[in-house]
């Protein structure tokens, strides 16, 4: 039993991650039907805002330090963070230590600014092009994306830990009930965790309770009849765009301390969050938050010892014949709208 | 002539000429010259154009005519790979059983997954398509290790039984009826070096073979049919009319020619492994069909060829060839070319590939197929202009 | 730079002149038929010899392709008698002196392997078909590694195999035409298994977690048979798929299975993230079975050492190589210092283990076929073959016949607890004599394959 609620917890972490993605790939995807082949491009970007900042924080000038050698022999240099120049060494060894979620603030305007960008500057021109088209286009706008971030971080996967507060893992059995050290689970797996419910709450209610949002769903529904209305439906969809790209971006920021980040981790996850948009249905935001919460789970049940001992290799395709079984019952997937991306 | 208009046959001597002559047609430049890293002409990368130029061809004609969007059509070509390796092991290193296998199992294959997979459409389709692709995938990379010989895959080793060969007990090489595929000649004219691979031309060969057979397809009331899918099929659907089993048929049609290039590629190069199958791999057959103009006969071809030629030729320029390059320039400037180009090259070129996407997708909205028809269209106002006598430009 | 002939075919030009029109047959598109038949694929002529790196340049392993390509430039440089020379200096062999491999000035192409065997494959052809490679080196994965070999095989030249670990790459997928430098899992297995019971105890339980697909395999037994041949109990081994990033869902049951350490067994990305989430969910801290929880790598490199991050701190795993062993262990493992002297000034950090094999590998080739007198593959790998030496970084090594494989010493090391600097990712533990790790040529972890006879091509 507390086997299985370990590898729950596990799926809803995942799950979190997966829903993340797929909501901001929904709101592009399923909705203004552009294909953004690039979505998983944004998330990579958002993580590497997480290590950008991260370099920031620690920009160093070169003290020689004499007593020291360097591997060749030569006096060693040893690297002062101005920050811990301008707020004390212990502030600032603070301050470089909650770099990750110091990074959530810093990266929200920066994806916006690049969703809009990329929205004015190349999407727009592609709504009524064909699918094949665009993803063409936004295949190639993720290589670029990826090979710029690889010219300059490289290829290695770059460590960036969540606070000294967070980093540990604690007793969550004993909380509800279970043995001690039964289900030892990490800090900030919950963290992520509660903070995707945070977002996911935030962009529903966003979109329920705000005029924006009620233009942009009466958008989504029939974009022409709004468009009669006199309303500019455009300025609203670029807007969205923005806010798809800094939904991905914090889910990558937040997801640097669980894996180290590299260049290609937006192409890891594009496949998949295309299938939990697809599973969850087309055009559906609670839709894509259920399958990347399914999935999640899913899999990570499929990966426990006797599952595989049972079916072996399950673990390797679990997701895909989920993903299979849903669309075969259930034509939509999930929540799917009808005549939406079926042509 | 073949059943062709005159049209289509003329498209089909170009083919004809483009591939016998291409050892002469992709080694421009003479060997000693610091342009001859830019020849394609070996055996390697001609036989990757054709068999790739298959796989787009095959898969034109489920996208193309009935836009049907399949991401998982590696698994074709994987599966048929691996059929013909084991055909290899068992039987003969003679290609035919090879391919002919290769042929029949991808089509099974693809009759399954299409049998199951187009009880949807759009994206529903792609992402069944694409869910068979990656287990198979996975599958052969770790369960199926037995048989698809797992991350190291399939080689021809000395011990396989290989029941119709001879020579048994040593080490084979693929071959037509006793005619290697690694075989060569080669021509020297002056500074230039032609190479004649045996391998090539039989593949080249198929592709002909295919190319007829898709214009075929494409100028028949099948074909007519699978755009009519394309362009309404409910309305097809309310005229009482079934469209399935000729989505069906386009399909495992498709499926055969991603199997024939599977099996190709063993008949070049006696070696599978299952990455051929990753998502990757179907993806890149779609950039190819679609970045040369999805739908047109020669298309798909041409962006095979185009993406192939960057990842095998753009990837191997190394710095040091920079250099030598540039070596006449002064040393500044020389610096300056280098860092900028240095980027874009070697180890940079997924970089190029991407921004050449971007390009040609923003320019040409009909792929490499449209540009060439604007350069043809230039060539010809001109021409109007001055004999006005209009020459048609290839499709 | 100079302008000069950068491929076979163009030196092929003067032959070819005087021929001009003649169609000649070759297979393979191997032999030079015109001036000088010598009888084996791209036999060089003219003063040049080109031979071919084919490294990772894009997807996960790039940094460790682009250490790899490093190394062998600064090879190229010391064989042309270029730089400080290198190991030269302090190899055994003195066959070579710095003016090219017997008298003929080394050129190079490089190649994107993409860490794929088809891209890989490919890569090689090029260099063989289009630009006359008479050697094919590199690599950092043991699927490539057995893939390309299994090409150069047929087509006759020689492969000096990079980082490639897996038993089967000189095990039941080993070629005649192939040689591998790198140590292996069965190494791996034999030189960690002592260290591991004198540090945690004969009476563990271990927990294996293995990378689903060929090395893991092979690690995976490796480890398996060394450690319980001294007493340790395995209790459980799982597989996870080579395309997992998170291995929540595979490390959270360890901690309640009864085991007190875990294997990982892992390389690059995998081992980075599996490393990560096992430390998050408190692996290090935890103790079971009254003991302290344990966890082991097999396999390490710098690289991935540098991507853990913290997390690395203590733990154990196996090394082929280290730029500290002269410093640390003293004059047996001479020819470090030179190396890392050489590495170090020209590219301003120490190299990785990757970097080292690959120079190593260029070095013995050109030394194999400065001995031999002749760039003949079988005449090479005749030279290769039971070829003893020392003084390039691993102590005395020999090159075994029977299988082409190195036998030499192990570095049995953890991550550093303390770096003292940013390179100084980890600490050598002790050195497991190469006897120690030395097995008969058909012991069952290396079964079923056979080396074949050497080709050379047309």
């Amino acid at each position: 039993m507390d086997a299985i609620i370990l590898q729950i917890l596990n799926g809803l972490d995942k799950g979190s991650a997966y829903a993340l993605i797929a909501l901001g790939l929904t709101l592009i995807f399923g909705t203004l039907g552009v294909v953004n082949f690039a979505h998983g491009a944004l998330f990579m970007l958002g993580a590497f805002c997480a290590v950008t900042l991260s370099r920031l924080l620690n920009t160093s000038y070169t003290v020689i330090d004499e007593s020291r050698t360097d591997f060749l022999g030569n006096p060693m240099k040893v690297d002062m963070p101005y920050v811990m120049d301008w707020f004390g060494p212990e502030a600032g060894a603070a301050i470089i230590d909650w770099s990750v979620p110091l990074s959530i603030v810093f990266a929200i305007p920066v994806m916006i600014a690049i969703g809009v960008i990329m929205e004015r500057g190349l999407i727009k021109h592609f709504y009524k092009r064909p699918h094949a088209d665009q993803i063409l286009v936004t295949f190639g706008l993720a290589i670029v994306l990826q090979e710029v971030i690889k010219f300059y971080f490289g290829a290695n996967p770059i460590p960036t830990p969540a606070p000294a507060a967070f980093a540990g893992s604690f007793d969550f059995g004993v909380l509800i009930g279970f043995d001690a050290g039964s289900i030892i689970y990490p800090y900030w797996r919950l963290v992520y965790f509660a903070f995707a419910m945070v977002v996911v709450a935030a962009v529903f209610a966003f979109l329920q309770f705000t005029t924006f949002g009620m233009v942009v769903r009466a958008g989504m529904a029939d974009r022409e009849t709004v468009g009669l209305l006199g309303i500019n439906i455009d300025k609203r969809f670029t807007i969205m765009f923005g806010i798809a790209a800094a939904v991905a971006g914090v889910a990558g920021v937040m997801y640097t301390p669980i894996i180290s980040p590299n260049y290609h981790m937006g192409m890891d996850f594009l496949v998949l969050s295309f299938v939990v948009v697809v599973v969850g249905g087309m055009g559906s935001l609670p839709g894509a938050v259920a399958a990347g919460f399914l999935l999640g789970i899913l899999e990570s049940l499929a990966s426990m010892g006797w599952v595989i001992d049972l079916i072996p290799g399950i673990n390797q395709i679990i997701i895909y014949l989920v993903a299979i079984v849903i669309l075969l019952t259930r034509p939509r997937g999930l929540l799917g709208r009808k005549g939406v991306m079926e042509d | 002539m073949l059943g062709l208009n005159s049209k289509d046959f003329r498209l089909l001597l170009i083919v004809l000429g483009l591939t016998m002559l291409a050892p002469f047609i992709l080694n421009p430049f003479p060997e000693s010259s610091e342009l001859a890293q830019f020849n394609a002409g070996y055996p390697d990368l001609m036989q990757r154009f054709v068999i790739f130029g298959i796989f787009a061809i095959g898969f034109n004609i489920l996208f193309g005519l009935t836009g049907y969007l399949s991401f998982g059509h590696a698994a074709f070509l994987g599966v048929g790979s691996y059929a013909a390796i084991w055909m290899m092991k068992l039987l003969t290193m003679n290609v035919i059983p090879a391919i002919i296998m290769a042929i029949v199992f991808a089509g099974l294959f693809a009759l399954l997954v299409g049998w199951i997979s187009l009880r949807r459409s759009g994206i529903y389709f792609s992402i069944l398509t694409l869910a068979f692709a990656q287990m198979s995938y996975a599958l052969a990379y770790s369960v199926l290790t037995p048989i698809t010989g797992g991350e190291t895959g399939l080689q021809a080793k000395t011990f396989d039984p290989r029941i119709l060969d001879g020579n048994a007990g040593e080490l084979g090489r693929a071959n037509l009826f006793g005619l290697e595929m690694s075989s060569s000649y080669e021509l020297n004219l002056g500074a230039w070096e032609f190479t004649f691979n045996t391998g090539y031309y039989v593949a080249a060969v198929v592709l002909l073979i295919g190319f007829y057979m898709s214009i075929r397809i494409f100028r028949s009331p099948f074909g007519m049919m699978l755009r009519a899918v394309k362009s309404n099929q409910q309305r097809m659907n309310y005229t009482g009319l079934n469209t399935r089993p000729y989505t069906l048929a386009a399909f495992v049609i498709s499926g055969m020619y991603a199997g024939l290039a599977g099996g190709l590629m063993v008949a070049m190069d006696t070696q599978v492994g299952p990455e051929r199958m990753f998502w990757t791999a179907s993806g890149e057959v779609v950039l190819m069909t679609i970045l040369g103009g999805a739908g047109t006969l020669i298309g798909p071809v041409l962006g095979a060829g185009l993406i192939k030629y960057m990842e095998n030729i753009i990837s191997k320029i190394n710095e040091s060839i920079l250099h030598q390059w540039f070596a006449f320039m002064p040393d500044g400037l020389e610096d300056l070319l280098i860092s900028l180009i240095y980027p874009f090259i070697g180890k940079g070129w997924h970089l190029t590939l991407g921004l050449v996407f971007m390009l040609v997708v923003i320019f040409l909205p009909g792929g490499l197929v449209q540009g060439g028809q604007k350069v043809a269209g230039l060539f010809r106002r001109k021409k109007a202009e001055k004999s006005a006598t209009a020459t048609k430009p290839a499709e | 730079m100079s302008k000069s002939n950068f491929t076979r075919r163009g030196m092929l030009k003067t032959g070819a002149a005087t021929g001009a029109g003649l169609a000649m047959p070759t297979i393979f598109t191997g032999a030079v038929w015109s001036d000088g038949h010598t009888g084996f694929t791209n036999a060089p002529q003219g003063d040049t010899v080109t031979l071919g790196f084919n490294v990772p340049q894009s997807g996960p392993y790039a940094d460790e392709g682009a250490d790899q390509l490093r190394a062998y430039e600064l090879a190229v440089e010391h064989l042309n008698g270029g730089g400080d020379g290198g190991m030269m200096s302090t190899f055994s062999s003195k066959a070579l002196d710095g003016t090219g491999i017997l008298g003929k000035k080394v050129e190079y192409v490089t190649g994107d392997t993409q860490t794929k065997s088809d891209a890989a494959r490919g890569s090689a052809r090029s260099m063989i078909e289009k630009d006359g490679a008479i050697m094919i080196t590199g690599g950092s994965s043991s699927g490539v590694a057995v893939a390309v070999q299994a090409l150069c095989q047929e087509a006759g030249v020689i492969f000096m195999a990079g980082l490639t670990h897996a038993n089967d790459t000189t095990g039941k997928d080993k070629k005649a035409n192939g040689f591998r430098h790198f140590f292996n899992s069965y190494m791996s297995g034999a030189a960690l298994a002592p260290v591991l019971g004198k540090q945690y105890g004969m009476d563990r339980k271990a927990y294996h977690l293995t990378a689903d697909y060929n090395w893991g395999y092979t690690t995976e037994q490796a480890v398996r048979e060394s450690t319980e041949a001294m007493g340790w109990e395995t209790v459980n081994s799982v597989l996870t798929p080579l395309t997992q990033t998170d291995f929540s869902s595979y490390i959270a049951p360890v901690l309640n299975s009864g085991a007190d350490v875990l294997v990982l067994n892992h390389y690059g990305g995998n081992m980075v993230n599996s490393l990560t989430n096992a430390v998050q969910f408190g692996l290090r801290e935890a103790s079971a079975n009254g003991k302290n929880f344990e966890i082991v790598v097999p396999l390490y490199s710098e690289l991935m050492a540098r991507g853990a991050g913290a997390n690395i701190k203590g733990i154990f795993g196996s090394q082929n190589w280290d730029w500290k062993l002269e410093n640390q262990l003293g004059a047996r493992y001479t020819g470090t210092n030179a190396f890392v002297q050489s590495f170090g000034t020209k590219y301003g950090f120490p190299p990785s283990q990757a970097a080292h094999t690959g120079y190593v590998q260029a070095m013995l080739y050109a030394d194999a076929v400065s001995r031999a007198g002749s760039f003949n593959p079988c005449a090479v790998a005749e030279a290769l073959e039971d070829f003893e030496f020392d003084g390039l970084g691993n102590g005395p090594t020999l090159y075994r016949g029977a299988d082409h494989q190195c036998f030499k010493d192990v570095v049995v090391v953890k991550g550093a607890e303390n770096p003292e600097n940013e390179f100084d990712l980890v600490e050598i533990v002790e050195v497991t004599p190469a006897e120690q790790v030395t097995y008969a040529p058909d012991h069952p972890q290396f079964a079923g394959g056979s080396l074949g006879e050497c080709n050379p091509g047309a």
